[in-house]
């Protein structure tokens, strides 16, 4: 329709408007692509930066350094009486051992306060080391021998260049005289970072030196385990009722909305949950892996659901009246050919779910598995954490030797997370079928 | 025997069960030439009779298992010495919590009193009885059912449909437990709510500006009376969400835009999954990345440009949480962006559009209630966040508006109030439980609002 107020614009008029503001158009044609690209790079550089400062603070977590000391196994201090039982080799003083060798290595050392300073280098847990040792091979008494025992935290961050040696004395962990001992062991080859077992087999400490990840490890394990046992079949059962037998109706409307919005319910809910109902209701052991797997279980489940239907429906309608058609009853249909064609994308689920489950850590904290726990748990009752809740545990310690312990932790988490997640993908490809 | 060790050898039973139904069928129609006069397969014959053997052992298991506990305890307290036994109810259980560690040998027997550990023995003891008994109890009853089964299989047993109406029952059952939980949530988390709001008027808690919540333990403690107006905590949660939406919208939105309209094909197979990393990692390593890289990287610009920012800053929480929820922005968007039928670019494009126009004035005005959808589903994640703000925000209780001093959230002070030492009753271990209630219903909200929205839009190009 032609606006009579105006006058008429020839083709040509129009054509000089366009071109006007064709070159304002590309413009903004190209900052808008330009936007996207940058949003897309903003993300990756983001996850790329999250990556590196994880793995650039946390490698050396694999490493600990240890002291090379030239241990006399007095007889006269392991066992006085020489009765060589274990309970006493178990009772002696082996810190005296160790500050006598540190003495002979550094004869100018007088005084307590200078004393305690260069018994300090070695970590307090070296003693039990020494104590191990000896129990292990009693004919060590009275000989001396050369022995790796771990450094303290304050040296292990020296090592591996933490402390800045220009920094006033008082506001380093290290002091002059302690930097001067220690540059003397560097100097003479017995001071080495070494690979860290500790820190794959250990379980928890108050020591960053002697904190391992094996307890969290197996607490992580064993919840993860039972969450497997419980949600799996539950899941798949849920699936195959709502898609193979529910009539529609308004209870399973119900089922269906509950379980799309369990799926965004806060984890932190969960876990209140837990606390007020497993723990509280019914009386279940705080702090245990039970209780966890409980918990995540039902965190899990619609997930798990979710990606059970959708592969339930992706098995084409064909299969199934074919295998009614051959005289199978519905439960037959489904057990002998739906579940099995479905199955691949079942675990792919599945394998999504249990990885969100490893890396929660949120309803763990309610349900008490926040606990400091020195032992490996052995059962599903024991008090225990999991790798997760043992990075926010050590990442709340105050001592600067955690931060890399931390880092290791979360790299040992991911590795985990990786595994899993590419387990996922190649089921998918190798057993996924499209009809 | 244990439970664990019960359980074990009812499956072992039920394997046995299994195998004595199945070759019934088949002697009574003389081997597996007679199949044919058998109403369903020897194998459904062999599962009735397991099913039989396991599901009543399996429930009695379960009642015993239940009221074991509290039976034995009953009795155990009758029999503590009179001065113990007249104790004020929260004593005693102090008592029975004794008693029930050294039985569990967390604690070694030298470290109690003579009452506990005798009780403690007899509490084993009586633990024994029982076990025993329902060991007994559940054998018996396996031989019975298994025996009375097998005689009662005959080639007219309709074995396949009882089996199968069985399973059908479990699936139903399975099913249930998603409603369950829902209801399970709601009356725990409403129930210990309700208590709480018994001691504190619902007002005061919704409305109310101050947040202290130490309360006084002893009643001759001074200084700590206990606050619990929320405000604050609404305040910064909303503040941190804010923040991470402000991350998290622009760089979702426009990576789904550039994915999904502008990127070659190869460079979104591999781009998209990769943005799809920041959301499987855990949170907690998010937390510790905020609080250990970003926060004092702020302290430190702030510091260069003269400003005071505080190292559990809003600011460092809100934007580690937008990274995190840039995916599911983004994915969600993208999807709604490729429910556009390709017709209506084609007719911009026609009419002579840019590209970007297109985008901007038709693609993204067809797929916004799906975007707003998606947004909002985000939104809700960022306010039921829990470990990024646990390690990187405050716990002080602070109402303000500016990003760069400390705030609290909901999500914080429900892990505060309810780690570490607590006792049930006091208003601030109950106190949790309201905010959880609060944190369920809105994010239940948005994410109803959120589905409605989404549902709605994709039905209309569908």
């Amino acid at each position: 329709m032609n606006n009579t107020n105006k006058p008429h614009k020839t083709p040509q008029e129009t054509a000089a408007i366009v071109e006007r503001s064709l070159r304002r158009r590309y413009w903004a044609e190209r900052r808008f692509r330009f936007y996207g690209l940058a949003a897309v790079i903003a993300g990756m550089t983001f996850l790329v930066y999250l990556f590196f400062t994880i793995f650039s603070n946390g490698i050396g977590a694999f490493r600990q350094t240890e002291v090379r000391l030239a241990i006399y196994f007095d007889p006269q201090v392991i066992d006085p009486q020489g009765t060589r039982t274990t309970a006493d080799l178990l009772a002696a003083d082996y810190q005296s051992l160790i500050r006598a060798s540190l003495k002979a290595r550094f004869p100018e050392v007088e005084g307590r306060a200078q004393t305690r300073q260069l018994t300090h280098l070695v970590s307090s847990s070296a003693s039990f080391d020494l104590q191990k040792l000896v129990a292990r091979d009693p004919a060590v008494i009275g000989k001396t021998q050369d022995v790796w025992l771990l450094a303290s935290d304050d040296v292990d961050l020296l090592e591996k260049g933490h402390i800045d040696r220009k920094l006033v004395e008082a506001e380093r962990p290290l002091k002059d005289e302690q930097l001067r001992w220690a540059d003397k062991l560097e100097a003479e080859g017995a001071l080495a970072l070494k690979f860290n077992r500790t820190f794959l087999t250990g379980g928890d400490s108050r020591e960053p030196e002697k904190a391992g990840i094996w307890g969290a490890v197996v607490g992580s394990f064993f919840t993860l385990v039972l969450t497997l046992l419980l949600s799996f079949p539950i899941g798949v059962a849920t699936a195959v009722y709502l898609e193979e037998f529910a009539r529609r109706n308004r209870w399973t409307d119900i089922i269906e909305v509950n379980i799309n919005n369990l799926a965004a319910v806060p984890s932190i809910v969960f876990g209140l949950l837990g606390l007020a109902v497993f723990i509280g209701f019914f009386g279940l052991p705080r702090s245990a892996p039970l209780v966890g797997a409980l918990v995540l279980t039902l965190l899990t489940l619609p997930t798990i659901i979710i990606a059970s239907r959708a592969a339930l429906k992706a098995v084409p309608p064909s299969i199934r009246e074919a295998a009614l058609g051959m005289g199978a009853s519905k439960i037959q249909m489904v057990m002998h050919h739906v579940l099995p064609l479905a199955m691949p994308g079942m675990l792919t689920g599945t394998i999504i779910g249990m990885a969100r489950a490893l890396g929660e850590s949120a309803p763990l904290l309610m349900i008490g598995m926040v606990a400091f726990i020195v032992d490996i748990p052995k059962g599903i009752t024991d008090p225990a954490t999991a790798l997760p809740v043992q990075v926010f545990l050590w990442s709340d310690s105050p001592e600067r030797g955690f931060v890399e312990k931390t880092s290791g932790a979360i790299i040992v988490l991911l590795a985990f997370l990786v595994v899993m997640n590419t387990t996922a993908v190649i089921l998918r490809k190798r057993f996924e079928r499209r009809w | 025997m244990t439970p664990a060790a019960l359980l074990l050898s009812l499956a072992l039973l039920s394997v046995g069960a299994f195998w004595i139904g199945k070759s019934r069928s088949l002697a009574i129609v003389g081997g597996s030439r007679g199949v044919r006069n058998l109403h369903s397969l020897p194998s459904h014959y062999g599962l009735m009779t397991a099913m039989w053997c396991a599901l009543p052992a399996l429930a009695v298991i379960g009642v015993w298992l239940v009221f074991q506990d509290a039976i034995i305890l009953r009795l155990v307290t009758d029999h503590l010495p009179a001065g113990v036994r007249e104790l004020p109810s929260n004593d005693l259980s102090l008592v029975l919590n004794d008693v029930r560690n050294l039985v569990a040998g967390n604690v070694p027997a030298a470290s109690v009193g003579e009452p506990v550990r005798l009780a403690a023995a007899e509490y084993t003891h009586l633990r024994g009885i029982s076990r025993m008994a329902l060991t007994v109890l559940v054998m018996i009853m396996v031989i019975a059912t298994v025996l009375t089964v097998r005689s009662r299989i005959t080639p007219e047993v309709r074995a396949r449909n009882r089996v199968e109406k069985v399973i059908e029952w479990l699936l139903i059952g399975c099913s249930t437990i998603a409603v369950f939980t829902t209801i399970g949530i709601v009356a725990s988390v409403a129930f210990e709510a309700f208590r709480f709001f018994a001691k504190i008027p619902v007002f005061d808690f919704l409305l109310g500006t101050q947040w202290s919540p130490q309360m006084a333990i002893r009643a001759d403690q001074v200084g700590s009376s206990g606050a619990f107006g929320a405000v604050p905590l609404f305040a910064g949660t909303l503040l941190i969400s804010l923040i991470a939406m402000l991350i998290a919208v622009p760089i979702g939105l426009f990576s789904a835009i550039y994915l999904a309209e502008y990127a070659h094909p190869k460079f979104r197979t591999w781009a998209k999954p990769l943005l799809e990393v920041l959301a499987g990692v855990p949170t907690v390593v998010y937390g510790f990345f905020a609080a250990l890289t970003i926060g004092p990287a702020l302290r430190g610009w702030g510091e260069s440009f003269g400003l005071n920012v505080a190292s559990e800053s809003a600011l460092a929480a809100g934007l580690v949480m937008g990274i995190m929820i840039i995916p599911f922005v983004s994915s969600l968007a993208d999807d709604m962006i490729s429910a556009v039928p390709q017709s209506l670019r084609d007719g911009a494009y026609a009419l002579g559009a840019t590209r970007s126009e297109t985008i901007k004035q038709v693609v993204m005005r067809a797929a916004l209630p799906g975007i707003v959808g998606g947004v909002l589903l985000a939104a809700s994640r960022a306010i039921g966040e829990t470990m990024i703000v646990v390690m990187a925000a405050g716990l002080a209780a602070n109402l303000t508006a500016n990003p760069l001093e400390a705030v609290t959230t909901v999500t914080v002070q429900i892990v505060t109030l309810l780690v570490g030492d607590q006792e049930f009753d006091s208003p601030k271990t109950l106190a949790a439980f309201a905010l959880g209630l609060v944190l369920f219903l809105v994010t239940l909200a948005l994410n109803v609002l959120a589905l409605h929205i989404v549902r709605k839009y994709r039905e209309q190009y569908e």
